[in-house]
């Protein structure tokens, strides 16, 4: 039924094509037998290869854009190396193992021991707590959820990605602070025979609450990229092991999770990437102490990036130097973290790539 | 350990859509159905009906009677996932788990029974790969990707998946489309073999296949775009491909159809 009026809007366009076609033909006033050029699938000789053409130009300036993130990247090694090695050199302390940092004095003494220890801790403790969250939501969101609830909650997990870290770092700091101070006064006080929640106080500014705060930052990005990955199973898998007699939670874990699983872990390696580098935010919340410590509770922690912030200032040359060799440690510790979440990806490829 | 099936005017639905108008058949334990007619007729969502997979979409529905052995597959006290374990299916392009390996995929079913036991799992994987006569070509390598074998293995692999779990019914929707014919053939083998244990439906737009295999046939059909698919005819394979009653049957089954 749905066809006929189709076929007569086709009937139509092609009427007017060819009308038009030899309308045009004789306006220009030649006969079809002195038709200069050749029609465009051939018929005569081969045209030459055109020398210069857009394709020429395009590949060049592509290649020219690839080059130059090298270029860059070297760019910004080459010159960080030659700010951090003159303050390693006047550094009085092993860099890798002192804890304190005191770059500017006459005689520097600055490591780097404590910052990464934070920042590695800070981080790790963000990821305990968001990653079993942003999955739970990913999930619900991808699975369960009907789709009229399911795109506005997305939306503004999307939104919550938006809200500058230095907002979080105020709230954190502002807000945050006096229920975490409570709830640390009630974990010292039942758990405080455990070390990560020992200690005689104050609470608040501690490793915990930073953490947390890392923890709501990193959400959104864990949840959006989840979700991705869990609504891209293909349906038929999922419609294989519900024809198997899997309940929607045994079909999520027999389909769902295990082919989201690389994408999950590239996710949360995002989130570890993102929490990792975060400055302002542990600058406004943690107590700033240069020791190493697994109590979470207390008031203290720092971190490589909260560092920068905090004393670059009133910093020297070979201040500046030292926070930059920071920097670097910094970068290393990211870098290893994608290179262990390539390896596990790469390790599964096989099952992945002949799936496609 | 084959049970007979009765549908007594089914009628599914996608939202307001009707898919299908009340059917009604019966299919004998022990015998391959074989389900024909011009696309979009219903033959799958009917298929999909009877294993209750076609409510898994948003919006569909159905109503009417489906017994198994007497039993309403859709009261309201069954449970769903036990109605599909007895009612095995296998779709029309090869699904096997990607991430699971041959092995994995053949006892998928079981662990999700909640069978643990590494002797019993053992034994059923190479019970009903021996069954999808898929053993001789992969025992060497269990170990390896589900998804790395040809189409027509993997979805001997699917069969081999779906019979591991002991059903009573296996339904195929199509299983053929996507292989070639050497496989297909296989397939045919082996549905004959199932036959001695299983009650099958299958779903083909290969009629010579449905005159193969099958020991009856339904046609289903549609008047027109929009309207709801019925059950036409439904008899012996040898009647429906010899002497249909109606007109359109026999229209459709001599390639006059429309």
């Amino acid at each position: 039924m749905g066809e006929y009026p189709s076929r007569s809007v086709n009937a139509t366009a092609g009427d007017s094509g060819v009308t038009s076609g030899y309308a045009r033909g004789a306006g220009s006033g030649v006969s079809p037998s002195s038709y200069q050029e050749p029609p465009l699938g051939g018929g005569s000789a081969l045209p030459k290869k055109t020398r210069f053409s857009v394709e020429t130009g395009f590949r060049g300036l592509s290649t020219a854009a690839g080059a130059m993130v090298l270029v860059i990247i070297i760019a910004i090694a080459v010159f960080l190396v030659s700010k951090a090695v003159p303050a390693l050199q006047a550094n009085t302390a092993n860099f890798l193992t002192e804890k304190t940092w005191f770059p500017n004095d006459a005689e520097p003494v600055f490591g780097i021991a404590a910052l990464a220890f934070g920042t590695v801790l800070s981080s790790i403790i963000a990821l305990i707590v968001a990653v079993p969250i942003a999955l739970a939501i990913a999930l619900f969101l991808s699975h369960y959820a009907p789709r009229r609830l399911a795109t506005p909650l997305g939306f503004v997990i999307d939104l919550l990605a938006a809200v500058p870290s230095v907002v979080f770092g105020l709230w954190g700091r502002d807000v945050l602070q006096v229920p975490v101070r409570n709830f640390s006064v009630w974990l010292n006080e039942y758990f405080g025979w455990l070390p990560i929640f020992g200690g005689e106080g104050p609470f608040g500014q501690s490793i915990m609450l930073g953490g947390l705060v890392l923890a709501i930052m990193v959400l959104p990005i864990v949840t959006s990229l989840s979700r991705e990955v869990f609504q891209q199973t293909p349906g038929m898998n999922e419609e294989a092991a519900l024809a198997l007699g899997a309940t929607r939670w045994e079909m999520i874990r027999t389909a769902v999770l295990p082919y989201g699983k690389p994408g999950v872990i590239a996710a949360v390696m995002l989130g570890l990437g993102r929490a990792l580098g975060e400055t302002i935010a542990l600058a406004l919340t943690l107590g700033i102490t240069f020791n190493i410590s697994f109590n979470l509770i207390e008031n203290g922690g720092n971190s490589i990036a909260a560092n920068i912030a905090n004393t670059f200032g009133e910093a020297n040359a070979t201040g500046r130097g030292a926070l930059i060799a920071s920097g670097l440690v910094l970068f290393a510790i990211t870098l290893v973290v994608n290179m262990t979440a390539r390896a596990i990806i790469y390790r599964r490829r096989e099952f992945r790539d002949s799936a496609a | 350990m084959a049970k007979r099936i009765e549908a007594s005017n089914v009628s599914s639905y996608y939202g307001s859509f009707k898919a299908i108008d009340s059917v009604s058949m019966t299919v004998e334990p022990k015998t391959i159905t074989a389900l024909i007619g011009p696309s979009g007729c219903g033959k799958s969502t009917f298929l999909r009906s009877v294993n209750r997979m076609h409510e898994v979409l948003p919006n569909a529905r159905i109503e009417g009677r489906l017994t198994i052995d007497d039993q309403n597959i859709y009261d309201a006290d069954v449970d769903v996932t036990a109605v599909r374990r007895m009612i095995g299916m296998v779709f029309q392009r090869p699904n096997p788990f990607p991430t699971m390996s041959i092995y994995e995929n053949a006892v998928a079913g079981l662990k999700l029974n909640g069978v643990k036991k590494k002797a019993l799992l053992d034994e059923a994987a190479e019970k009903s790969l021996r069954a999808a006569n898929l053993w001789d070509e992969v025992k060497d390598r269990l170990d390896r990707p589900g998804a790395g074998l040809s189409g027509g293995q993997q979805q001997r692999l699917c069969i081999a998946r779906t019979i591991a779990v002991e059903p009573q019914v296996v339904l195929m929707d199509e299983p053929c489309s996507a292989l070639d014919p050497i496989s297909t053939l296989a397939i045919e083998d082996l549905m004959f073999k199932l036959k001695d244990r299983f009650t099958i439906i299958i779903v083909t737009h290969n009629m010579q296949q449905a005159a193969r295999v099958s020991d009856k046939t339904g046609f289903f059909s549609i008047d027109k775009t929009g309207d709801p698919g019925r059950l036409i005819e439904y008899d012996d394979t040898q009647k429906i491909f010899s002497n249909p009653t109606q007109k359109k049957t026999e229209d459709y089954i001599t390639g006059r159809f429309g």
